[in-house]
């Protein structure tokens, strides 16, 4: 149906023409779910806005042919092109929370798609669109289509998206990482709903994600791309249950996975690595020995306790008369941290994870509870003091390093800070001098010490916000979802960092995840939390291997594996 | 719903007690009332019972409750020029004044808002290009400046409309109007584009660049993506969502139009709040200063209530929300 031959997209810019997308092909059939994998930069978004037709200027399609069934998609002038959107074309959006109108009730935004393709009145597109609704499994859609977008959750909002995407009975639909924003009970959903629609509609798809469960889970076909060309191309099984592309492989072998704890992962070569080198190795010793030297080793007594921790937030207010309900973020959270070892903590969003966090830190007031630290008791949020010693021996590492990070200073400002804050080293020099020796023990090249953040990677940058908590010499650390908005290989990157920092220097670590196959690969320890509360605790191998309470069973079950391939290869 | 409005009532009471504690202190402490309203030939006898008759020995709060109080009633005092009711003085003078603004700002919007759409949806138009070279021109001269320009080239070289006054007026009541004859509008024309000008390109460049940042929405890509015609694209879906930010800007922006359009009243002689306030400074018209400050406080919060009013219709979002 759709066929795409040698396309290459081109984005014209001041330093010379970047090549995005060079000499890929591929096809769709009917009923076929087709997958682009691949990571950051790979042109996987590039190339379903070529096929669509919406290539953000200055883009443009330099050569190739893209057909879709007998119509000739480059011929089209801009006007017949527009037609063809969502008429024969549509496209799925990963973020339900932007792409809908917030203005509009969904109601309208159907109708007026529906009625921008088919001219059959409103009382026909009305009764189309509620049909549509109840298909694609949103209940009561009768009271629910008058509704605007804010007043459905996550899942249900990229339900209703789909729903616009399908109203006009395309042939092709491109969805462009449609479940990479949603929680994975959501995610599994809305991966079933896209399978039964290909199935049953016989609708072709484009799947473009980066995550290989998700490919290994629906997709019929799959393309891996990297740099904007085909690395490996084939039926699903096959590709990934034998793949024969080194870049699939290292790919693959990069993806942590569900159903087994690797000691390291195996890494794809990225460009602008440092190469080992002995000078970076004598640094790399020189930070170690100082980190070694700071360690006080806690007596034998855990590191971390909590008991009865509970924190509340004001509701928000809506009726004069009744004081609005508090919200329960956290209840009764109970849990011990053993020094040197790694607890994971894993929940779906708005289940208290980063909470838990932020009052361990300070940066919340639990509204009741007790917080141990190495024996001594730590002050709530506002009353501990600035200068509590706490303050330095936990450090955090946050989930975006593209905020974390002060835009506005170089990297030796960030990293010696802590040092100064702190007073754990007075001279400048010396600062600067430890600084550069703990880049390169994050494995970064000594002239980043002079570079602004934006000049770095996302792996990057994490790697210095890894850097900079080292650089406290913490007793505990807390990393809040450190590698969600890394690449697989990036990701895989940092977690061999901090897997030897930790096995090197026995850190503790509170670990936080959505991702539970991210954390079976830290975590010696899990704590699994849902509204709040835990329902689970305990080794993290036997969780792992038989869990005890229903929703860890169900997390479990729906988290996209891969094991499903090592039977087919 | 209910609530958010009486929260908004509840703060805006501050805010004008706030203004009122000012304006009284203004009355009170800058200069001796006494000493401003008496001669030289009054006694320090006579000086000394005046200040008992009114309350002036009283202690200070006592003075500030009775002030507020009087200002409910709308009784506002006395002006020390013209020896006239403060209130009769305001009322007299605000009709001119919010007839100016309202046109001004409606001049400002039926050109500045398709001005910002046009532009942002051809960004590198030469007709866009021109627009904002011509509106950095507007922005970058004094107002004062574009009103003299004016009254020279269609007042003095070509003599097609008034310079100066209302021109012909309408009673309805006591508001007197030029709204409702030739004339009136003819002397109207001026001072309002004057004002309406600077306006015109802070709004134009607003909606501009707010549109141009919903172009770049997810929900604007989607709802490309789906084909809908672009008229309904752009002034559907985009003008909507860009106006939320907009309406904030524009309603501070009337406010300032009332409160600051001292200058341009000046300029074209116009007989609205801006010249009795000025003419207040002039003679050092104390109590006449402080109102003309309590006033515009109270337009100030009036437009923000609106604006929020606004907000609640625009956006569903800020509805109290149903269980999803």
């Amino acid at each position: 149906m759709l066929v795409v031959e040698n396309l290459t997209v081109e984005f014209p810019g001041r330093h010379g023409v970047f090549t995005a997308v060079e000499g890929v092909s591929m096809t769709v059939a009917p009923g076929e779910i087709h997958g682009l994998v691949g990571e950051s930069g790979a042109g996987k978004s590039t190339i379903g806005a070529a096929v669509i037709g919406l290539l953000q200027a200055p883009g443009r399609i330099a050569a190739g042919s893209l057909r879709l069934g007998e119509t000739d998609l480059r011929a089209l002038t801009p006007a017949e092109a527009h037609r063809i959107r969502g008429k024969r074309i549509s496209m799925i959006f990963q973020d339900p929370q932007t792409s809908l109108n917030p203005l509009m009730t969904i109601e309208d935004q159907l109708i007026e798609t529906i009625l921008a393709h088919e001219d059959i009145g409103g009382a026909a597109a009305r009764a189309r669109a509620l049909d549509l609704l109840g298909e694609i499994g949103i209940e009561n859609a009768a009271a629910r289509i008058g509704a605007y977008p804010h007043q459905f959750s996550g899942g249900m909002r990229q339900r209703v998206v789909i729903a616009l995407a399908l109203c006009t009975n395309p042939e092709l639909i491109i969805a462009d990482e449609p479940t990479t924003a949603l929680d994975v009970a959501v995610q599994s959903q809305v991966l079933a709903l896209l399978r039964r629609l290909a199935d049953t509609r016989g609708i072709g798809f484009i799947l473009i994600t980066h995550d290989i469960g998700v490919i290994a889970e629906i997709t019929d076909r799959v393309t891996v791309l990297r740099g904007g060309r085909v690395m490996e191309a084939g039926a699903t099984a096959q590709v990934l249950g034998a793949p024969t592309h080194p870049y699939t492989r290292a790919l693959m072998a990069a993806v942590p996975r569900i159903d087994r704890k690797l000691e390291r992962f195996l890494l794809p070569a990225v460009e602008g690595d440092l190469p080992e080198t002995p000078e970076a190795a004598d640094e790399a010793e020189y930070a170690a020995n100082w980190l070694l030297s700071g360690l006080r080793h806690a007596d034998s007594g855990p590191v971390l306790e909590i008991s009865g921790l509970s924190v509340r937030f004001k509701g928000t207010r809506t009726s004069l008369f009744h004081a609005p309900e508090p919200f329960a973020a956290l209840s009764d959270i109970a849990l011990t941290v053993q020094p040197g070892s790694v607890l994971g903590v894993v929940g779906e969003s708005g289940s208290g994870k980063s909470t838990l966090a932020r009052a361990i830190v300070g940066l919340v007031n639990p509204a009741a509870g007790a917080m141990r630290f190495a024996g001594e008791g730590l002050p709530y949020g506002r009353a501990r003091a600035r200068s509590h010693p706490v303050r330095r021996a936990i450090q955090m590492v946050f989930q975006d390093p593209y905020s974390s990070l002060n835009s506005r200073h170089r990297i030796g400002e960030i990293l010696a800070e802590p040092l100064k804050l702190y007073g754990i080293e007075r001279d400048p020099a010396q600062r600067r001098r430890i600084a550069g020796a703990m880049l390169a023990l994050v494995g970064l090249a000594p002239d980043a010490i002079d570079r602004y953040p934006h000049q770095f990677s996302g792996g990057q940058r994490q790697r210095i916000a890894v850097a900079r908590a080292l650089l406290a010499r913490p007793s505990f650390l807390i990393c809040d979802e450190p590698t969600s908005a890394l690449d697989v290989s990036i990701q895989a990157q940092v977690l061999n960092l901090l897997k030897d920092l930790q096995a090197r220097f026995g850190l503790t670590i509170l670990f936080i995840s959505h991702n539970l196959a991210v954390v079976r690969q830290m975590a010696d320890n899990i704590v699994v939390l849902k509204s709040g509360r835990i329902v689970e605790a305990g080794p993290s191998e036997a969780f792992f291997a038989s869990p005890q309470h229903p929703y860890s069973v169900e997390l479990l079950s729906l988290t996209p594996s891969l094991a499903l391939l090592d039977g087919a290869a | 719903m209910a609530y958010f409005i009486l929260k908004r009532l509840i703060q805006s009471v501050f805010v004008m007690l706030a203004v009122a504690f000012l304006a009284f202190a203004l009355f009170r402490f800058v200069g001796d009332p006494i000493s401003q309203m008496t001669g030289v030939e009054t006694t320090l006898a006579d000086q000394e019972r005046l200040r008992e008759d009114l309350g002036l020995n009283d202690p200070f709060l006592v003075q500030f409750a009775r002030f507020t109080g009087k200002m409910l009633v709308g009784d506002f005092g006395f002006s020390y020029r013209t020896r006239q009711p403060i209130g009769e003085m305001l009322l007299s003078r605000i009709p001119a004044t919010l007839e100016l603004g309202t046109v001004a700002l409606l001049i400002s919007l039926i050109v500045g808002i398709p001005a910002g759409v046009y532009t942002a949806l051809r960004p590198r138009g030469a007709a866009t290009q021109a627009i904002l070279i011509s509106t950095l021109v507007g922005v970058s001269i004094p107002t004062f400046v574009i009103g003299i320009f004016l009254i020279f080239l269609f007042g003095v070289k070509l003599g097609w409309l008034p310079t100066f006054g209302r021109g012909g007026t309408v009673q309805f009541g006591w508001w007197r109007s030029s709204l409702f004859t030739v004339d009136g509008w003819r002397a109207l024309v001026l001072p309002a584009l004057t004002l309406g000008v600077y306006q015109l390109t802070l709004t134009m460049r607003l909606v501009r660049a707010e549109m141009m940042e919903v172009m770049r929405t997810d929900f604007i890509r989607f709802a490309t993506a789906r084909g809908l015609p672009m008229r309904a694209l752009h002034y559907r879906h985009a003008l909507g969502n860009t106006m939320i930010p907009v309406i904030t800007i524009i309603g501070l922006q009337f406010g300032g139009v009332i409160a600051f359009s001292i200058v341009t009243e000046s300029v074209f002689q116009w007989p609205g709040m801006g010249l009795l306030f000025l003419e207040s400074i002039r003679f050092v018209d104390i109590p006449v200063m402080g109102v003309y400050l309590v006033v515009i406080a109270f337009f100030f919060v009036l437009i923000n209530l609106v604006v929020d009013l606004l907000y609640l219709a625009i956006d569903p979002r800020l509805r109290v929300k149903e269980a999803a």
